[in-house]
């Protein structure tokens, strides 16, 4: 997470006033299901503001599967969270608008949230072992999950957790349901997991780096159950991790954040041929890759900007090979083409290298 | 393929030689956790040998053996051709200093009440090298060599970033002029932006000062880019070796060839290949592994044959070495 300090707290209420300039980034002609616009986070602390996010702005559609980008302290996770509700109300400083279905989630009550939250809208985090309640069943958290959105008798509630855990994969559900947390393996544990995700069926998943904490096999078989299910159930995905290759094989657009920005949104083949933006170029050369071996490994120079000392307009500047004057002004989202957008000045002038040569 | 920095590898001269190594940790209750059982393999001067496996595999157990962290509880090990295991203490401390480990935390390896300097001359005082004023060059030369200022030297861990931390760990290995590194999943808690920048300077310091590494990682992909060779470990076994372009491109082991097409690929969707293989299930404990071959349980070749007997480890190509009892040169399993 960044760590800004900062004395004044007007800063995200002004640059969430830039949200009318961006663009709308709606793929698909339908109502997206989630759509976020101009989101920008700031914590509270001892010694002054710190800006997590700043002006947020994308949508998911209905059974769209997005992926989310980025390195450690971009705004990520911040950002998945926020979407859930789940950013400590006491310090967490949030501006902009959440849509849900249509439906502002920052304007609603509590009580209304926490009936979309589990229902409609589930997480599925990186740990399953931190998320799992130890001392209850899965079978008990499974049905918990259930009945609190849709009051049920237990028998009814206990043939639809079977259910759910055959769903994901996981042989004989009945035995398994009586069974803790503990008892199960990593890659068994996050099926458990999705299960608890999906029981209410909702309409849109966040999956905050389901994968990462895998093994490569065990992750390439979960990657596949949540694009089955996905399909299957037609709810869509928020994918968010570091890992190019997983958003690769499971989402069909890609967001790129940095520094707490999006900096780029576009289909997921177009980005990895072409990117638009010069960090995702750089993020995608500094893959090594199987079939390129040896030699030099291109890499980003320099690091992140430390929140204190974000530069003026272009966050990436300071590490961006195409850098000129001009980058240190303010960068909105430019559109490159239907569905493509990149905050570069210079996105439609620059050829830069992908994945693929 | 390289060939910019391609290391001087001497074929004859192996600078560590692994048989039938054996590593075995009791439980309570009598039982033992087998997590390394039975490897043999060998580590050529000049060369990087990458092994890879997926979590208890064993690979990082290799790793500490190979440095004298860990007791080998059966086979040898030998730094040349010296068997470790018959040298007296002080003969073992002045070898062991040829042999490095650097680990995947950098942040854990530095002791964050010690400035960037003190934590670079501890090796040598520990192996009483050279007064105090040499000592300070000798760190701060290892600095530059890793690519950082001097001015770190007075710092503290929590001042830097992951990757200037793990440059620091690279140069305070450098202080005591090693032959041979281990490397366990040294980029692994770094950004993907920076591991390219620290995986250069491994191969420039292996072109500069002649270093050996044994790269560890679950990372295919990082292991392909630095290594000539490449071992892949199995819940304690060795299930194939051999030259990095031949085990990528033609691996002959059920198990590698799930790996491999298990990886991720950053890759435009028509440029996809359907996956091969589909692997069910987990690794199974190493308290209790499977009879015959280790994989055997999530093979899709899997006969009576690989419960009934362990396969054979067999060098069906020059240098390319396989336990599968159906492991064929052409990578069909048969």
């Amino acid at each position: 997470m960044l760590v800004a300090k900062s004395e004044q707290g007007g800063d995200a209420a002004t640059l969430a006033g830039n949200t009318t300039s961006v663009p709308p980034e709606t793929s698909l002609e339908t109502t997206p299901v989630l759509d976020v616009r101009g989101l920008s986070i700031s914590f509270r602390g001892r010694d002054g503001i710190t800006h997590v996010t700043r002006d947020v702005s994308f949508s998911v559609a209905p059974g769209e599967r997005v992926g989310v980008v980025g390195e450690s302290g971009c705004g990520k996770s911040v950002t998945g969270l926020s979407l859930m509700g789940l950013l400590p109300e006491r310090t967490a400083i949030i501006d902009g608008g959440i849509h849900f279905d249509g439906r502002d989630l920052r304007k609603m009550r509590p009580r209304e949230i926490r009936a979309i939250r589990g229902r409609d809208i589930s997480m599925i985090f990186q740990e399953p072992m931190t998320a799992l309640d130890p001392v209850f069943t899965v079978g008990q958290q499974l049905m918990e999950t259930l009945r609190t959105h849709y009051p049920m008798p237990a028998a009814e509630a206990r043939e639809r957790a079977i259910e759910a855990l055959k769903e994901v994969g996981i042989p004989s559900p009945e035995r398994r349901l009586e069974e803790y947390p503990h008892q199960f393996s990593g890659g068994m544990r996050q099926r458990v997991m999705i299960a608890m995700a999906l029981i209410c069926k909702p309409k849109l998943i966040i999956a905050d780096e389901p994968t990462t904490a895998l093994d490569v096999t065990v992750q390439a078989q979960i990657i596949d159950l949540l694009k089955d299910l996905s399909e299957r159930t037609g709810a869509a995905l928020l994918f968010i991790t570091h890992d190019l290759g997983v958003i690769a094989e499971t989402c069909s657009r890609m967001i790129t954040m940095y520094a707490g920005e999006v900096v780029e949104s576009a289909p997921v083949d177009d980005v990895l041929r072409r990117p638009g933006h010069p960090y995702t170029s750089g993020l995608l050369q500094s893959l090594p890759r199987l079939g390129h071996r040896g030699g030099r490994l291109p890499f980003i120079p320099g690091r992140v900007p430390s929140p204190g000392a974000m530069p003026e307009g272009c966050r990436f500047q300071q590490r961006c090979p195409h850098a000129s004057a001009g980058c240190d002004h303010y960068q909105p989202m430019v559109s490159i083409a239907p569905g493509r957008h990149a905050r570069c000045r210079r996105a439609l002038d620059l050829e830069l290298e992908g994945a693929v040569e | 393929m390289s060939t910019a920095n391609q290391p001087r590898v001497t074929e004859n001269e192996n600078i560590v030689t692994v048989d039938n190594l054996k590593i075995h940790f009791p439980l309570k209750g009598g039982e033992t956790v087998k997590a390394v059982d039975g490897v043999s393999f060998q580590i050529r001067a000049g060369e990087t040998l990458g092994i890879i496996g997926e979590s208890g595999s064993g690979k990082s157990t290799v790793g500490r053996a190979l440095v004298g962290l860990l007791k080998p509880t059966e086979g040898t090990l030998r730094y040349g051709e010296t068997d470790i295991s018959e040298l007296s203490a002080a003969e073992y401390k002045r070898l062991r200093k040829n042999y490095q480990i650097i680990f995947q935390d950098p942040h854990a390896a530095l002791n964050p009440r010690m400035t960037i300097l003190q934590s670079l001359v501890e090796p040598m005082e520990i192996q009483k090298e050279g007064t105090r004023e040499s000592r300070r060059k000798t760190a701060l030369a290892a600095l530059e060599r890793a690519g950082l200022a001097p001015e770190i030297a007075l710092r503290y861990p929590h001042e830097l970033s992951g990757g200037q931390k793990q440059r620091i760990n690279i140069a305070r290995a450098l202080t005591v002029h090693p032959r041979f590194i281990v490397c366990d999943e040294v980029v692994a808690a770094l950004d993907v932006s920076v591991r390219g920048s620290i995986l250069n300077l491994f191969a420039d310091l292996q072109e500069e000062l002649g270093l050996t590494y044994a790269f560890i990682t679950h990372d295919i992909s990082v292991v392909a880019h630095v290594s000539q060779r490449v071992g892949v470990m199995y819940l304690g076994n060795m299930m194939e070796l051999g030259p990095t372009g031949a085990v990528i491109d033609q691996p002959l082991h059920p198990y590698t060839q799930a790996l491999l097409s298990a990886e991720p690929r950053p890759v435009p969707s028509d440029m996809r290949e359907d996956r091969r293989i589909r692997l069910e299930g987990e690794i199974p404990s190493p308290v209790a592994p499977p009879s015959g071959c280790r994989f055997r349980t999530r093979c899709p070749f899997a006969t009576e044959k690989c419960a009934a007997e362990p396969p054979e480890w067999r060098e069906i190509v020059p240098d390319h070495w396989v336990a599968c009892h159906y492991a064929t040169p052409d990578g069909q399993v048969a």
